[in-house]
């Protein structure tokens, strides 16, 4: 049904027309507001069979989903930035021993210095801890891809990782589609676990395994993900025939068609994107943008198909690899490994930093003329940042970097609610 | 009488174990490891050293609750060295269900396995967290009171043997004073762990209001059994510590496991007792007291403590007022009425 409702309503609502069984909530900016929404639901009678259990941390919270999926259940819960972090070692964890749980990164900077406002860090932390990370465009793609994502997690059994931009999704009141109960159940089975904890056929999960057979787990992790490369466009597909819409898959190409300057980014920064490509290509530049769905696994062979006819592919990318420059431009490297397209390096809306329309067209209009250096920090302030590199120069008790540079901008200290 | 208090007040007078003896228990009374068919949660070829006390504490209270649950039961585990001993691939040594998930989530874990089981109309299967010591005072203690203060539907064991013995003995925070361990070395003017330190983890979990709370100790098996038993029969939040003796660890004999694990309650230095909702309900009386040295002297941790000509008189007299202080708060001589 189409309504107009924020985006964390809209995924709570999604989550509960996937009949989670128990849900797990630890609050955090900016998620909190989906785990809200789905207790409410629950505590409302809305949700039949489930338990929604308030824990004492995120490190609980996604523990007490390892438990209740092992026992069978469908598993939920929901975080973002250093809550993603303080659970970071059962992340490993859930993907390590095959528990299709989902969860909801509501996507925010790391600190120090403290920040609760919208980057990929937290997401691009856990990229390598064997979760399947799918990237919301949208907050319609947010809610079609909770639904697609206990599908692809169950099948695979392998945990999903669902990241939507934390306020400008999170917080967005926008026309959504929320679909009904019949539509999600004709899409989603219910959940038939590969390994149960069950007296009657008592096996022991998660054990000790030495170096004799190590490499062959893991290896059987990196087979997952290929799997779900292969998945995730046929549920995608499945998803349209039930739905009526196009959600999901590995990648979406905008106006690629004879693109010399192929912009390429993840999640709702593509918006933006688009509309600078439209006005681009209105003034005549050839450029198009893809829009990275799955992160993890990552689509080489998609990615080199949509960019290889391209001269410049410019990554915008909202987290930094600090002492390397981009993720997600080293990631898109090793897809165009065997051509010469150059790839740059936009870092880009860190910590909430707005990443305009002019701004994009700018570092777009720099590659074509072959003007853009690897790794550019989009809207950086130079003075402020060369200021204070002298200023640490003279003095070896400089002090807090961050304190000085909001000093150095005549900022007063900014609060939020973290 | 109930069958509770008759447990306490008949006397059976025996030399040598001082544990009552199998065949003078009541039929339903009598232990689980004495049956023919025992459930044997845990089967033989583990790797644990030998006379390891946690192997033998797990073994008496998970096959008390395999029996207390007909056999519906579950056990979450931290890691440590039970987990390690008992399961190396591809071989497992648990003919129960079993979890292995972190350090430090295990009773978070368990917490959602109660729930799914729930969930899944399956409320008949039992859920048991268990870990060491560390797992559980140090690096598990958030998820352990966030399981306690939801009353969520878990039994928790620790089994203590009061340092980091998987990683090759390391102080906890259930480490005793002058206690030798890697990270208390017996060298200075202290040697061994310090005093003033540490946490009581049964009395802790008491301050929860939990149901029930009690202390066990593998040189008592049919007192371990019927902790276990009561424990089981309740639900929600339930805690019960376990002292068990690391022969690598303490420095003591294979074949000692049981005598050094008796003399610490004989001592009054582990007090055996039990509380529900936050009070004391009972203790179990000291049978023959004997002074703290008997509990220390057998045990190399604490060798720098009797060295020839020089013994610590001052820091054995302390230790010796740690335990009088538990004879009297607990009332492990019964001489008052209540507990
Ligand atoms: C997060 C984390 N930190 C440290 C360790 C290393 N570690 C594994 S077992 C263990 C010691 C366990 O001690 P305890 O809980 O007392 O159990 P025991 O081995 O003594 O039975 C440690 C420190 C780990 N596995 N995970
Ligand atoms: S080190 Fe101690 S606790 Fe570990 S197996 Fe050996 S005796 Fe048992
Ligand atoms: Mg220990």
């Amino acid at each position: 049904m189409l309504k107009q409702t924020e985006g964390s309503q809209a995924v709570a609502e999604a989550i509960a027309l996937c009949r989670p069984e128990v849900v797990c909530a630890y609050p955090i900016t900016p998620q909190t507001h989906i785990v809200e929404g789905v207790g409410a639901l629950v505590k409302a009678g809305k949700i039949e069979n489930c338990e929604f259990i308030n824990v004492e941390s995120e490190f609980a919270a996604l523990s007490v989903a390892i438990g209740a999926s092992a026992a069978g259940a469908r598993a939920y819960t929901a975080t973002a930035s250093q809550g993603l972090l303080f659970m970071g070692e059962a992340v490993y964890n859930a993907a390590g021993l095959g528990l299709p749980i989902v969860m909801t990164i509501g996507n925010r900077a790391i600190g120090a210095p403290i920040n609760i406002w919208n980057d990929h860090t937290d997401s691009m932390s856990m990229k390598d801890s064997g979760w399947i990370q799918l990237f919301a465009e949208t907050n319609q793609e947010a809610v079609d891809l909770h639904i697609q994502a206990f599908r692809l997690a169950e099948e695979l059994s392998c945990p999903v990782m669902v990241c939507m931009d934390g306020f400008i999704l999170t917080h967005a009141y926008e026309r959504i589609d929320v679909p009904s109960q019949e539509e999600v159940d004709a899409f989603l089975p219910p959940y038939d676990p590969i390994q149960v904890l069950d007296p009657v056929e008592p096996y022991s999960i998660g054990a000790m395994v030495g170096p004799e057979a190590f490499t062959e787990v893991r290896y059987l992790a990196h087979e997952k993900q290929l799997q779900a490369l292969r998945r995730i466009p046929e549920i995608g597909a499945v998803f349209k025939d039930v739905f009526g819409r196009q959600s999901g898959g590995l990648i979406h190409s905008y106006r690629t068609e004879g693109a010399e300057t192929i912009a390429v980014a993840l999640g709702s920064v593509n918006g933006t994107i688009k509309e600078v490509i439209d006005g681009m290509r209105d003034d005549g530049a050839a450029v198009g943008s893809v829009s990275i769905c799955s992160f993890r696994p990552f689509p080489l062979d998609e990615l080199r198909a949509a960019l290889v006819g391209a001269k410049h592919v410019v990554v915008i990318e909202k987290s930094l690899a600090p002492g390397l420059g981009g993720i997600v431009a080293s990631n898109i490297r090793m897809a165009l490994r065997e051509t010469a397209v150059p790839v740059y390096t936009v870092i880009a809306g860190l910590g909430g930093r707005p990443i305009t329309m002019n701004s994009l067209r700018e570092v777009l209009e720099a590659a074509g003329n072959m003007r853009l250096p690897d790794v550019q920090f989009l809207d950086l302030d130079h003075g402020a940042v060369e200021r204070e590199i002298l200023r640490a120069k003279q003095t070896r008790r400089a002090g807090p970097t961050a304190e000085n540079i909001l000093r150095n901008l005549g900022h007063a200290a900014v609060a939020g609610n973290d | 009488m109930t069958d509770e208090t008759a447990l306490q007040r008949v006397k059976f007078y025996q030399t040598g174990t001082h544990t009552v003896g199998n065949r003078l228990m009541d039929k339903a009374r009598r232990s689980v490891q004495a049956s023919m068919d025992r459930s044997n949660a845990i089967t033989s070829g583990h790797r644990a050293c030998q006379g390891c006390g946690e192997a033998l504490g797990a073994r008496y209270a998970l096959d008390a609750a395999l029996r207390a649950s007909d056999g519906q039961l579950v056990a979450v585990n931290a890691t440590g060295c039970l987990e390690v001993f008992t399961t190396p691939y591809p071989e497992t040594s648990w003919q129960i269900p079993w979890l292995h998930s972190l350090f430090g989530n295990a009773p978070a874990v368990a917490t959602g396995v109660a729930a799914g089981m729930r969930r899944k109309g399956r409320a008949d299967v039992r859920v048991v967290a268990q870990g060491g010591d560390g797992g559980t005072t140090d690096i598990g203690f958030g998820c352990l009171s966030g399981m306690f203060e939801r009353n969520d539907d878990v039994l928790y064991i620790c089994y203590d043997n009061e340092a980091y013995m998987n990683t090759g003995v390391q102080r906890s925070s259930a480490t005793p004073p002058t206690a030798r361990t890697a990270t208390t070395p017996a060298v200075g003017d202290a040697p061994g762990n310090i005093f003033g330190t540490g946490k009581n983890l049964p009395l802790i979990a008491m301050a929860h209001n939990i149901p029930y709370v009690a202390t066990a100790n593998v040189a008592d098996l049919h007192d371990l059994e019927d902790k276990v038993t009561t424990a089981m029969d309740i639900r929600g939040a339930r805690y019960i510590h376990i002292m068990v003796p690391c022969p690598l660890g303490w420095g003591s004999a294979a074949d000692a496991t049981i005598h050094v694990a008796r003399m610490a309650v004989e001592s009054g230095l582990f007090p055996l007792f039990e509380a529900e909702h936050g009070r004391v309900t009972r203790s179990k009386k000291i049978r023959r007291r004997v002074p703290v040295e008997d509990y220390l002297r057998p045990q190399r941790r604490f060798a720098h403590l009797f060295k020839k000509g020089q013994e610590d008189t001052e820091r054995i007299a302390r230790l010796q007022r740690m335990a009088d202080a538990n004879i009297e708060r607990f009332n492990l001589l019964g001489e008052r009425e209540t507990p």
